[in-house]
């Protein structure tokens, strides 16, 4: 029969839409309402010192909207207004400086795509598969290109001569909330691709990813990607503070802990189908997509099972791979409505291949928390309903 | 920790062949400095500047201040400043972190890291106390203040006697069970190595069997509709009053940004009553806002609480117990708020409010008396 959505003439087709500036500053169409971030309330004592996930299974290509990226705030995200802004560099420098934001406008300033990952992103699947989607196993992500101004750059404006030797030296970032989040940085990553971001995806920092001014610290975990930074001091030695020490270690199955665990290794997940993102059209040519990357470099290769890793085709990259960014993978592919176990496997241009659950637990035990990185499995039935599982 | 000062001798540039050198650029920024090597941006940060912001204490004690607090001054004042999300002994409440106890626990199921039990370093817990504690209230306590925090939470570990004094004198003996707990990252050894192999694609394993499904555990949150499933769990706030010398600065400036507070119709208010309950609500702070454009935070906002309906503020997600509450018509008087305020979860089970509950009747009286002086 003929479909009344063509044969009819609809009301879009006949009156007015929206004229220009009804939304001076765009949200979302309200059919796409269901994008959105989305916390798991169990996981934190309250709202102020808490995470969300960024609905990765809901979005496609490599960037993420600032409005749905995820966040992660230890008292609060603070509205700091760039008249209010100060940027101190102190310590091992040869004159210690303040800048305004209106200074950091001034530098020369770079472009880089980069994703940031909470160390605890997966954290909840270390014992087994508990949260069923992948905005909640995987949503502590977001990719952004961020236009800011290379730390090294900053560095050598406070002069670097005081510090000696740099080999050992290290930069403590600290930022303005009541949080007070510091990290202890080595001097070489420093001054290697650290950015003093103040835009992303081309418009300012979104309050809640550290408006005016946070840092971006490449491939390295999303804590050290201090917000609302407000200070740079060279030191001598790693200050040890409460989230390099009591948290963002990572515990091994003999109880010590490994601690300096900078680097988010690489790792990849289907984003669809999986359980948020169901199969609704039946058996036949399917998209199978999902997400790679890696804190080493580009991702070069990824690969995806159906049958729980028996058996592995590789996927098409969307783009080549580029450093510490997300990227896109496909499989288009053929779906007969049977079960599935799909998997995918990221490989990056150190030769880094993405490990199983199993294999992670072999060196580490089931405490980790932290950088869990392993193999997603997605049960997918014959409805096209998804489902969180392990599997041998 | 820096007594630079300008120095003559540039920042010489040797760094770029020392270090590695990152790839970043595409196209070559023209270098616009001057043969000094500098943009000539930005100012001199004072010394005050410097003092006031760089307060972090490393493991060899260098950035700790001169001062000392007792075992017994420090277990006042934790009652006071932190009992409310730690609990009296340091042993968390709900979700909240426990700081005393675990000893033994690293290698059991689920660990249990708390001060005593996992922390390297004494430095952490000084400079983490210091700086951003009391939650919701930071850097209000003296240093005297943290020091006798410190002593307390280490005796609640059972690592000093009761008649400790920790000073930055000593600071350095005090022995922290698992400072040698720790290993520098070693994943290139233990775990790279082996990982990075071609993988296999073809026959990889015999078969495969589900050995465990989310459903079965089924904590996922739901997603309702397209709105917002955040569900905030009201925060417990520590904001107890500062002690005796509260560092006064910090605790004015909130005041500022704090919208004025309307007079009620109440006729026999008393002003002194209010001025203290207006100190009780700072526990409520960091969860609640009242005066001119108040906001629900992870707690509603409290404009006119007292004589309105219960869970009535829009666009507030209350508990089921609340909204069950709002369709019953029962209204917030002094006796419910009070009865609330004492024992928040005996007066509504599932209540999202994790505050534990006043225990002084003055403090009650008084809150209320606030309360109800806080307009529409």
């Amino acid at each position: 029969t003929a479909d009344p959505l063509i044969t009819e003439i609809q009301p879009w087709a006949q009156a007015f839409g929206e004229g220009v500036d009804a939304t001076p500053y765009g949200l979302p169409i309200d059919f796409e309402s269901d994008v959105i971030r989305r916390n798991v309330p169990w996981l934190t004592a309250d709202a102020t010192s808490s995470i969300n996930f960024t609905p990765i299974h809901a979005l496609d290509g490599t960037i993420t909207p600032q409005g749905c990226a995820f966040e992660r705030h230890h008292s609060g995200a603070i509205e700091l207004r760039k008249q209010d802004y100060r940027l101190m560099i102190n310590g091992l420098v040869d004159q210690p400086l303040v800048f305004t934001y209106e200074d950091l406008e001034r530098f020369p300033r770079e472009n880089h795509v980069y994703f940031c990952e909470c160390a605890a992103n997966t954290g909840m699947e270390w014992a087994g598969a508990q949260l069923n989607g992948a905005q909640f196993t995987h949503g502590m992500i977001h990719n952004m290109e961020y236009s800011g101004i290379p730390l090294r750059t900053l560095l050598e404006e406070a002069g670097l001569g005081a510090a000696g030797d740099l080999e050992d030296k290290w930069v403590y970032v600290e930022g303005a909330d009541a949080s007070s989040n510091g990290r202890s940085i080595p001097m070489a990553k420093a001054l290697d691709d650290v950015l003093v971001a103040f835009k992303a995806n081309g418009e300012a920092l979104r309050k809640e990813h550290g408006y005016p001014v946070r840092l971006v610290v490449p491939g390295w975990e999303g804590n050290m990607w201090v917000k609302w930074l407000r200070r740079i001091e060279v030191t001598n030695q790693a200050v040890e503070s409460r989230e390099e020490t009591s948290k963002y270690t990572d515990v091994l199955e003999d109880g010590t802990a490994r601690k300096w665990t900078w680097v988010m290794d690489a790792k990849s997940v289907v984003t669809s189908p999986s359980p948020q993102s169901p199969i609704t059209h039946g058996k036949g040519p399917l998209v199978i997509t999902g997400l790679a990357w890696s804190g080493h470099g580009a991702i070069t290769r990824v690969d995806v099972s159906k049958d729980g890793g028996k058996t592995w085709e590789t996927a098409r990259l969307a783009k080549p791979g580029e450093k510490m960014a997300l990227t896109r993978f496909y499989l288009d592919t053929e779906w007969d409505g049977e079960d599935m176990l799909l998997q995918s496997r990221a490989m990056d241009e150190t030769g880094y291949v993405q490990p199983t659950k199993a294999q992670l637990r072999d060196v580490r035990g089931l405490n980790s928390i932290y950088h869990n990185n392993c193999i997603q499995t997605w049960h997918v039935k014959p409805s096209g309903e998804a489902e969180n599982v392990e599997v041998s | 920790p820096d007594a630079m000062t300008a120095s003559a001798e540039p920042a010489a540039k040797p760094q770029k062949d020392a270090m590695v050198v990152s790839t970043q650029s595409e196209t070559a920024i023209p270098d616009i400095r001057t043969e000094g090597g500098h943009f000539g941006i930005g100012r001199a940060a004072l010394p005050e500047e410097v003092a006031a912001w760089d307060l972090d204490v490393s493991p060899d004690g260098t950035g700790l201040p001169v001062g000392s607090g007792s075992v017994e001054d420090g277990e006042m004042l934790f009652s006071d400043n932190c009992a409310v999300c730690h609990g009296e002994f340091a042993e968390g409440v709900d979700n909240w972190p426990e700081l005393a106890g675990g000893d033994g626990t690293l290698a059991d199921e689920d660990p249990v890291k708390t001060v005593g039990s996992y922390w390297p370093y004494l430095s952490t817990a000084w400079d983490y106390v210091h700086r951003s504690m009391p939650y919701g209230n930071a850097q209000s306590l003296s240093n005297d203040d943290v020091y006798a925090i410190v002593a307390y939470i280490l005796y609640s570990n059972y690592l000093v006697e009761d008649d400790f004094v920790l000073s930055n004198e000593n600071f350095l003996e005090v022995e922290m069970p698992n400072a040698e707990g720790f290993i520098v990252d070693d994943r290139a050894e233990t775990e790279y190595t082996k990982w990075r192999t071609e993988p296999c694609m073809t026959a990889c394993k015999e078969s495969v069997e589900i050995t465990m499904r989310a459903s079965v555990l089924d904590v996922t949150p739901e997603e309702e509709g397209g709105e917002a499933t955040e569900e905030v769990t009201q925060a417990a706030a520590t904001t107890e009053e500062p002690a005796a010398e509260p560092a006064a600065e910090p605790v004015e400036e909130a005041k500022a940004e704090e919208p004025a507070v309307q007079e009620a119709s109440a006729p026999a208010a008393d002003p002194a009553l209010i001025a203290d309950g207006e100190k009780v609500f700072r526990k409520c702070r960091a969860c609640h806002e009242v005066g001119a454009g108040a906001k629900n935070k992870s707690g509603p906002q409290l404009n006119g609480v007292i004589g309105r309906t219960m869970g009535a503020v829009e666009d507030f997600r209350y508990s089921k117990g609340f909204e069950a509450a709002h369709d019953e018509g029962r209204i917030w008087d002094a006796a419910s708020m009070a009865e609330f305020l004492a024992k928040p979860k005996d007066f509504m089970k599932g209540t999202k409010m994790s505050f534990a509950g006043l225990k002084k009747d003055a403090d009650l009286e008084a809150i209320i008396a606030y309360l109800s002086s806080v307009g529409e």
